[in-house]
C-alpha cells in the first residue's frame, strides 16, 4: 500500500473562477448553435466544476468558415513571419501572466499536480510558442539543381485550414504543441480539445485575441469525439488534421480524412514504451528513473515507460527499492504542494486502469505493491507494481494509461533488444547503463522515435517527437513539426544563356 | 481530322515477352492459385501475354520476403555507399536494355516507342543514379536542446514499403517510387498496374542481376481489389505509397487506416491549368497547351486539361490550336513519325468517350476532334472543346485522355480565381514573358509545380506532388526519401559541457 495523503489538509487550494465556457469562433465566445452544454468534472471528487458548451457539427462548420475566410482573405497568412512572431511573443508574454490561473484550470480539469503546472506545464507551452515565433521568419524552400537548362525552386507555403485535436493528458501542452508551428506557418486553425479537459483551451483563446491574433485565425470547438471531433476530421473544408490521442480515434481520424477530402493527416497514438536498466546501472538512480517513468502524471503519459526491464544481477535490488519507493510516492489532492500523483482523468479512465489490474491479477503476475483505489471519493489509484509479467500478458502489451509498472527481468541484451521491440507501438525507450556501447547498441536497435538514455522523458522543443509503428506518424516538436502545415511548390522556369545549371 | 491509324513503312521490333511471373524472395514464381490475367496491347486490343496474378496469399509472401530482407537481411546494414554501388550498377543494366524496356512500355500502355527510348527508360536510369548518389548523404542533426542534455536525430529505413504503380508511366512510376525506397535501406512489395505488368518484372530481374539481394525487391503483378488491397490493409507493410486515381487512393488510405496505421503517401489526379497571357508568343504557347493536354495521350495526372486564354489573343490562339490539333498524328506507338498513340485499355477509352459526349450535352463547342479513330484498337482524335463553362464536367473532372477545354478571360485577378476553381491542385503552367505576373499568378495558385512558359517542367532534383485532392507526399527531390525514413531522436543527459 502506498502511502495516502488522500485527505490531508494545510494547504491552500486557490480560489476558482471559471471565466470561460463558451465556444471560441471568430474572434467571439458563442454558445453552441444547438444550445447544448457539457459537464466537465474534477477527478478529485467527481462533481461538476462547470459547463460548457457543446459543440457539434454545425459550430464546427462556422469554425472551418471562420477560418476559411480568415485563411483565403485574411491577414494572417499575408503577414511576414516576423510580425507573426512577434505577436505570437506577445501571446506568450500574456499565458506568462497568467500562469497561476491556468495551472488552476489544468488541475482542476484533469488531475495534474498544481505546483509542476505552475512550474513545467504552463512555462512549457510559453517556450513552445517563443521557439516557434522565432522560426516563423526562418521557413526556407530551396534553389534546385535541374539537369536541363531551368530554373527551380521550392516554396514552402502555409497549407491552409487546420485541425488540431487533442488529448486531455496534457491540456496546455499539447495544445501548444500543435498550435504554435501551425500559427507560425501562417495557417488558420479549428481546436478541438478533448470533453475532459476544454477549459484551459478556452482561456488560450482569450488571450491570443488579446495579444492580436486575428478573429478567425485560432478557433476553439470544445465538444465530443464522435461529434466535434468527426465533424473535423470528415470537413470537406480542412486541409490537415493533426491529432494526439488512443490509436482506436486515430483510426477512426484517418479513415474520416480519407472517405471526405483526403486531407494530409498526423497522429501521436499511445505507446508501450520499454525502460531497459542494465548491471552497470547505479541502482537507485535507475529506481527513481523507472518509477518517475510510470507514475509521473498518473501513468497518463503516451510516452509512459511501462514496461521496465532489469538485468538479472540488479534485479532483486531494484525489485525492492522500486516497492520502497513506491509506497513513499504520496497520491492526494493535486493542489497540495506534497503530493506527487493526484487523480486519474476521470471514472473511465479510473475504471479501465483497475481493469487492467484485475487482468494482471487474474493473468498470474505478481502483484508487489499498490492495485487498489485510494480514497473514498474522486479517481485516485495507489501506484501498483506487478512482477513475474509474461509477454504476451495484456499489462504487458496493452496501453494501461494508469500508474501501473509492469516489471520484468533480463540476461542478455539481445534478449532485452527482442522483447523491447516486441510491441505494435514504437513511441520512446529508455536505456539505462554508463557502458557507451551499450547504449550506441541499444539506442540503434530499438524501433521507437524517441530513445532517452539516462534519462526519461527528455523532451525539448528542440527535438522531434513521435512513434514508429501504431504510435503513429509526423513528429511534433523541433523544426521540422512546421512542415506538417507546409506545402511544397515547385516552379520552373526555362532560363537562357546562364553560364552554368 | 488528323489521324493516319494505319501508317505503314516503319519496323515493328521483334517482340519477346521474358518474364511473366510473379518476383518473389529473387526467384520468378507461378501465383499461389496458378491463376493468371491477361495484358492487352491497345492497338488493337490483343492479348500480349498471360500474367501470373497475384493475390492476397502471394502478397503475404512478398511482405514476409521483404520483411526477412529487412529485420535480418544486408540491405538495411549495408552503408548508403555500398547500397549506391549497387543501383548504379542497375541503371548500367537499364541502360543496356533500353530497347526491350522500351517495347515492353509501347505494347502495354501504348506509350510512343521512341520517346520511351529517349525519355521514359533513359529517365528511369537517371532516377536510380540521382538516389544512388544521394545514399550515402542521408544526414540527421544534432539538436540544440535548453537544458544540459545532448540530443541528435538519425534518420533510419522505415521498413517495408509497398509500392502501387499506374500504367501511364510504368517504368518512371516504378523508378519514381523504388529509387528512394531503395537509397534508404528499406525493402519493398511492388505492384504494377495490370495494364502495365511487363516492365516492372523486367526491372525485377534486372535488379537480381545488379546485385539487389533476394527479398529487397518483390513484384506482384495483379488486381487493384485484391493484390493492391493486400498491401494497403497488411499489419506487417510500414508504409504504402500510391500513385493513381483520387477513388482508389482513398481506399488506401482508409485500409491503411483501418490496419495497421501505416503512413502514405498519395499522388493522385489533377485538372490543371494552362493560363495564356496576352503577351505569350502565339505559337510557342499552343504548341505549348496542345503539348499539355495531347502528350501521351492525355494520360497524365499532370495535364493541363484547361487552358485560359487571354482575350487580347483568343481568336487567333483557337486558330492555331485547332490547326496544330489536326497536324497531330493518331496511330501506332511504333511509328516514330506518330504523336499519339491509342488509350491504354478499353475502359479508358470509353471513359474518354463518354466525357466527350457529356462535353457536348452540356452545350461546350466541339472544334475538333471528338471521335475515336480507326476501326480497331483504343485510338481517339486530339478533342477541343470551347464555350467550356466551369461547372461542366468537363472542366471539373479528370478526364484522362486527349481533351481540352479552351476558355477565354479577362484580367489576371479572374484567371487566378478559375484557374483555383478545382478540388484538385497538382501542377499548372502560366505563359508570359512579364516578370511581375509571372511572379504573382505563381504564388496564387494552389498547386504543387508551377511551370513558368514550359509545361512538364520535370526533373529529378525538382519535388512533385499536389495540393488539396491531388493528394499529399512528394516524388522526386532529394526529400522525397523521407517518406521512406524513420526520424528517432536520441537524448542523453551531459555533464560538464562548456555550453549546450
Amino acid at each position: 500500500m502506498g502511502s495516502q495523503l488522500c485527505n490531508g489538509d494545510d494547504f491552500e487550494v486557490p480560489e476558482i473562477k471559471i471565466k470561460f465556457t463558451k465556444l471560441f469562433i471568430n474572434g467571439q465566445f458563442v454558445d453552441a448553435v444547438s444550445g447544448k452544454t457539457f459537464e466537465t468534472r474534477d477527478p478529485r471528487t467527481g462533481e461538476v466544476i462547470a459547463h460548457v458548451a457543446e459543440g457539434d457539427k454545425e459550430d464546427v462548420d462556422l469554425a472551418v468558415k471562420a477560418a476559411r475566410q480568415a485563411f483565403d482573405h485574411g491577414k494572417w497568412p499575408r503577414m511576414s513571419g516576423y510580425e507573426r512572431g512577434r505577436i505570437m511573443m506577445k501571446l506568450a508574454d500574456l499565458i506568462e501572466q497568467n500562469t497561476e490561473e491556468l495551472a488552476i484550470l489544468d488541475t482542476l480539469d484533469a488531475g495534474k499536480l498544481f505546483a509542476l503546472g505552475k512550474l513545467m506545464d504552463i512555462p512549457g507551452t510559453v517556450h513552445y510558442l517563443r521557439y516557434y515565433a522565432g522560426a516563423a521568419d526562418k521557413i526556407h524552400g530551396e534553389t534546385l539543381k535541374m539537369s536541363k537548362e531551368f530554373q527551380g525552386y521550392t516554396l514552402k507555403e502555409p497549407i491552409g485550414v487546420v485541425g488540431h485535436i487533442i488529448p486531455w493528458n496534457y491540456p496546455s501542452g499539447v495544445f501548444f504543441l500543435k498550435v504554435s508551428p501551425a500559427l507560425a506557418a501562417g495557417c488558420t486553425m479549428v481546436v478541438k480539445p478533448a470533453e475532459q479537459s476544454p477549459l484551459s483551451a478556452l482561456y488560450y483563446a482569450h488571450l491570443a485575441k488579446e495579444a492580436g491574433i486575428p478573429d478567425g485565425v485560432l478557433n476553439v470547438v470544445t465538444g465530443f469525439g464522435p461529434t466535434a471531433g468527426a465533424a473535423i476530421s470528415s470537413h470537406m473544408d480542412v486541409d490537415k488534421v493533426s491529432f494526439t490521442g488512443s490509436t482506436e480515434v486515430g483510426r477512426l481520424v484517418m479513415e474520416a480524412a480519407a472517405k471526405s477530402n483526403l486531407k494530409s493527416v498526423s497522429l501521436e497514438l499511445g505507446g508501450k514504451s520499454p525502460l531497459i536498466i542494465f548491471d552497470d546501472a547505479d541502482v537507485n538512480m535507475a529506481v527513481d528513473l523507472a518509477n518517475k517513468a510510470i507514475f509521473f502524471n498518473k501513468g497518463e503519459i503516451c510516452a509512459a515507460g511501462s514496461r521496465i526491464y532489469v538485468q538479472e544481477g540488479i534485479y532483486d535490488e531494484f525489485m525492492k527499492k522500486a516497492a520502497e519507493n513506491a509506497k513513499k510516492w504520496v497520491v492526494g489532492d493535486p493542489f497540495d504542494p506534497r503530493v506527487h500523483q493526484g487523480p486519474q482523468v476521470d471514472k473511465e479512465q479510473f475504471e479501465k486502469v483497475l481493469k487492467y489490474i484485475e487482468h494482471g491479477k487474474r493473468e498470474g503476475a505478481t502483484l508487489l505493491t499498490g492495485g487498489r483505489p485510494c480514497g473514498d471519493k474522486g479517481y485516485y489509484i495507489e501506484p501498483t507494481i506487478f512482477t513475474d509479467v509474461k509477454e504476451d500478458m495484456l499489462i504487458a502489451q496493452d496501453e494501461i494509461f494508469g500508474p501501473v509498472m509492469s516489471l520484468m527481468k533480463f540476461k542478455t541484451i539481445e534478449e532485452a533488444i527482442e522483447r523491447a521491440n516486441n510491441t505494435r507501438y514504437g513511441l520512446a525507450s529508455g536505456i539505462v547503463t554508463k557502458d557507451l556501447n551499450i547504449a550506441n547498441r541499444v539506442s540503434r536497435s530499438i524501433r521507437a522515435g524517441s530513445i532517452w538514455i539516462n534519462c526519461y522523458f527528455g523532451f525539448d522543443v528542440d527535438c522531434p517527437f513521435g512513434g514508429y509503428k501504431m504510435s503513429g506518424f509526423g513528429k511534433d516538436m523541433g523544426l521540422h513539426a512546421i512542415d506538417k502545415y507546409l506545402q511544397v511548390k515547385s516552379v520552373v522556369t526555362p532560363i537562357y544563356g546562364s553560364p552554368w545549371l
